[in-house]
């Protein structure tokens, strides 16, 4: 049976203390934090990031054929943002790469679309990824979290989840809405919300467990996610599942609510730990309720165990950065602060982005096959043994590296200065001098290893500036290599 | 195929320099007239005795007409050139290359650069439509990735390196305060210069060049005409040009405590000018000191000090005013400013008066007093591992 042949999930470095809200505005905001996506992070770099989570994990023999990109918060409207994904993954070109933008609900419609692929005999890439935030203050704000997730859908022997059951419940009420091109979402009395989504949730639950013949306490793992949390609270002590069950959402209460990608990340987080031939309930409160059930496979023991794989344990440990409120607004651009005397940075060309689509976007460099050098950017003269036009294409996306010189640039432009930029080899050869991110500018040094990630440099006369830089090697990714 | 030079066929007779600085009062116009008629009056001729021109600026102006216009040449060849911050020197070589032809018997090379009316800090780029790939390195920060690869590979600990750079500064401050055409005429104290703002890497801000406004000139005629103009002419012994591969950014090879660029255009050099211990043979040296870290490492690329030994001869004054071989005796890029194509010229203007005994007493080099006759100006564009790199020996007398 078609199923998850891969997941893979994405957390950003940073974390914003709730405490820090509540300081800045005098307001009581709560206890824990939220998961920030850096200033060089948007929705399509962290679907990037976790759809890579999710290739690597797969294995080279599940080459995508649609990708499916589901966010409430696209970073570019009138323009498809899953080609980015799409190009910075280095998919084939006859896979089809499609938005499913504009609300939670909407990740629902990709995994619903990605399974139908994968029941037609192909192999779908879901990508679930979003910035959550709203008004100073509001509980968007607080309760938000920032992350994705990828979920390679398929068939095979790989497969470690199959979809056991699924139910929907539409209806079209006012809970929440922004007009396009405002930055937060207007939300109406809450308690109108939550007897407006109860109804509905029972409905599919009941829909889903009658066709799955499969009863409430069967259920190993309960997620409730969705973007309406008081409702979920109800629902989830009015389900009639098993208390242990209900304890399944560890991502949640750590980073906040991810919205497209909140159920997701709870399942990929559930999946790092659940045991073969256990049920696992996904319920999504937004815009109506929707139920898949899922059931692990014995692939799955294999699967906890392959090389390579980043868990979202290890990323929930690893959101080490602290951004404070007012960084955290500089960011989202709600505080405009004064710029440093230095000129704005300017769009990159769309001509010459496109002709050097491999490089900028799948991070392709060279190689030459008389001496063996890389290159990066890829290059026609070979700079060591200068033969000309004796290059292949070599992808190093997923290439650790080591720094050799480093710089922390005060002076250049940056939405958060100072700029770290470094020098690294490449293993088994190649260099680039590049921007390193999530890393604390006094702690780089000579010999630091570093790992490549997908980010937006800059945004300039209303273009993203896509490209790559360097972060610190998680811990995992070097002990697997 | 050789590169062979034009040692002793033309020569220097006439200079100009206008005071480096924020020239508010001034635009480029007032800058290039003041330079080039100052050009004309130390080598005793008009305007209209000048045969060609080579005008180097970097982004003040484009095309001969930059010159032409506030000049009110007359129909006369004016070539406008480019490269980088070796743009004034790029400019007097190619007129010392059309004298030696011999297609013209006067030529002048003039360089300008008018940065203070940008507003912004620091140096200003303009890249040509791009992929938006490039790392978004500001000038002083593509300069101090010399100083960690450069500590690390001769174990010279953080806090000595910084003491390295603060005495390069304090030095070349230390010359500007003998010039009264320096950007910088104040003595800076060694605290001041460590306890400075940091602008890139271990660098502060009393670590970078001055940001300024300037011009200057040189009157360039056939060595064996010198004498009509002037009693004692600078004699071109060497020009040496270079630009690179671009390896250092890509090529994991190169270790970013050297410019490759710069070891050979100082060979090209030496060879050109028959020197063979340019620490022992030079008056003195005018180099392009950016950044603090571009100085140290440049003393080591010219041949004046021996590998992963430039950081003590720093520290013992060996290229002081008093030391045993000058370098920047006008107070270089640090304290006489870098308005970017006047630069490679207000090297040559120091060693005029320098080696004809014109410079102020106090900051005069003993060396040429004692004797010695070449001196040596180097000057690069760039950044560490992807430069162009300018080297030329001028000197006081002929050749035997």
């Amino acid at each position: 049976m078609p199923g998850i042949l891969a997941y893979g999930s994405y957390l950003p470095y940073y974390r914003l203390a709730r405490s820090e809200i509540g300081a800045a505005l005098g307001t009581t905001a709560g206890p824990g934090a939220r998961a920030v996506a850096g200033y060089d992070e948007d929705t399509t770099s962290m679907a990037v990031e976790a759809g890579r989570a999710a290739l690597a994990a797969a294995g080279p023999d599940s080459a995508p054929e649609v990708v499916y990109f589901a966010t409430a918060d696209p970073a570019y409207a009138d323009k498809t943002n899953a080609t980015a994904i799409h190009a910075a993954l280095g998919l084939d070109q006859a896979a089809l790469a499609v938005d499913m933008a504009g609300a939670v609900r909407s990740g629902v419609g990709a995994l619903r679309a990605g399974l139908d692929a994968a029941g037609a005999g192909r192999v779908a890439l879901v990508l679930l990824s979003d910035v959550r935030g709203g008004l100073p203050g509001s509980g968007d704000e607080t309760g938000g979290g920032d992350g994705a997730a990828a979920l390679l859908l398929g068939d095979g022997p790989g497969v470690v989840a199959e979809p056991v059951a699924a139910a929907s419940a539409t209806a079209e009420f006012l809970d929440r809405w922004r007009l396009p091109g405002q930055s937060s979402s207007h939300v109406w009395e809450e308690r109108f919300g939550e007897q407006a989504y109860l109804p509905l949730a029972e409905a599919a639950v009941t829909d889903a467990l009658k066709a799955a013949g499969l009863t409430a306490e069967a259920l190993d793992h309960v997620i409730v996610a969705g973007t309406h949390p008081r409702a979920a609270r109800r629902l989830s002590a009015s389900l009639g599942a098993r208390a242990e069950a209900l304890v399944a959402d560890e991502v949640t209460p750590a980073v906040g609510s991810t919205g497209t990608a909140q159920g997701p990340l709870a399942l990929a987080a559930t999946m790092d730990r659940a045991r073969p031939g256990q049920v696992i309930a996904v319920i999504t409160l937004a815009d109506g309720a929707d139920v898949q059930l899922w059931r692990t496979t014995e692939a799955l023991t294999a699967y906890q165990n392959g090389r390579r794989r980043v868990t979202v344990a290890d990323q929930l440990a690893s959101g080490q950065g602290q951004v404070s409120y007012p960084t955290f607004l500089t960011w989202r651009g709600q505080l405009r602060r004064e710029p440093p005397r230095r000129p704005d940075p300017e769009a990159p060309s769309a001509p010459v982005s496109h002709r050097h689509e491999d490089w900028k976007f799948a991070f392709t460099a060279s190689r030459c096959v008389a001496c063996g050098a890389r290159h990066l950017p890829p290059s026609r003269v070979c700079v060591k043994c200068h033969a000309v036009d004796q290059m292949v294409p070599e992808r190093l996306a997923d290439v650790p590296g080591t720094v050799v010189t480093f710089t922390v640039d005060r002076l250049a432009f940056s939405l958060s200065p100072p700029v770290v930029v470094v020098v690294v080899d490449f293993d088994q050869g190649g260099r680039l001098q590049c921007e390193m991110t999530d890393v604390d500018p006094t702690k780089v040094k000579v010999g630091d290893r570093v790992e490549m990630t997908f980010r937006r440099l800059f945004t300039a006369g209303d273009v993203h500036n896509y490209f790559w830089k360097a972060r610190p090697l998680a811990a995992a990714v070097e002990k697997g290599a | 195929m050789a590169s062979r030079g034009i040692r002793d066929r033309v020569a220097i007779v006439g200079m100009g320099c206008t005071p480096f600085g924020e020239h508010w009062h001034k635009g480029t116009d007032e800058l290039l007239v003041d330079s080039t008629t100052e050009a004309l009056g130390s080598a005793g001729v008009k305007l209209d005795d000048i045969d060609a021109f080579w005008l180097g600026t970097m982004g003040s102006g484009i095309s001969g007409l930059t010159l032409s216009r506030p000049l009110k040449i007359d129909y006369k060849p004016v070539s406008r050139l480019e490269n980088m911050c070796a743009t004034g020197s790029e400019a007097f070589r190619n007129a010392c290359y059309a004298v030696a032809s011999g297609a013209y018997d006067t030529a002048m090379a003039v360089g300008v650069e008018k940065l203070k009316d940008s507003g912004f800090s620091g140096l200003v780029g303009s890249a040509p439509p791009n992929d938006g790939t490039t790392a978004p390195l500001t000038a002083p920060a593509m300069f101090s990735l010399l100083a960690p690869a450069y500590a690390a590979k001769y174990g010279v600990d953080p806090d000595e390196m910084k003491e390295v750079f603060t005495r390069i500064a304090w030095k070349n401050h230390h010359n500007g305060a003998l010039n009264p055409r320096a950007q910088f005429r104040k003595e800076v104290s060694k605290e001041t210069i460590a306890c400075s703002p940091l602008v890139a890497g271990q660098l502060g801000i009393f670590d970078c060049s001055g940001v300024s406004d300037g011009s200057a000139a040189a009157v360039i005629v056939r060595a064996e005409d010198a004498h009509r103009y002037t009693d004692n002419p600078l004699y071109v012994k060497a020009l040496s040009f270079v630009s690179g591969p671009a390896a250092g950014p890509i090529d994991p090879d190169y270790d970013y405590t050297t410019f490759t660029e710069v070891v050979r255009s100082a060979q090209d050099a030496y060879s050109q000018a028959g020197i063979s211990d340019p620490r022992a043979e030079l008056a003195m040296a005018e180099v392009h000191d950016c950044f603090t870290p571009t100085e140290l490492v440049l003393m080591e690329d010219l041949g004046f000090a021996e590998r992963g030994f430039a950081w003590k001869e720093v520290l013992a004054g060996t290229f002081d005013l008093d030391g045993e071989l000058a370098v920047n005796p006008d107070g270089g890029l640090k304290s006489f400013g870098h308005p970017i194509g006047a630069s490679g010229l207000r090297m040559l203007f120091e060693c005029w008066l320098q080696l004809r005994g014109q410079a102020p007493e106090a900051r005069r080099v003993a060396a040429v007093e004692r004797g010695r006759k070449l001196a040596l100006t180097h000057n690069l564009g760039g950044a560490p591992g992807q430069c162009v790199s300018f080297v030329s020996v001028v000197g006081s007398e002929p050749s035997a």
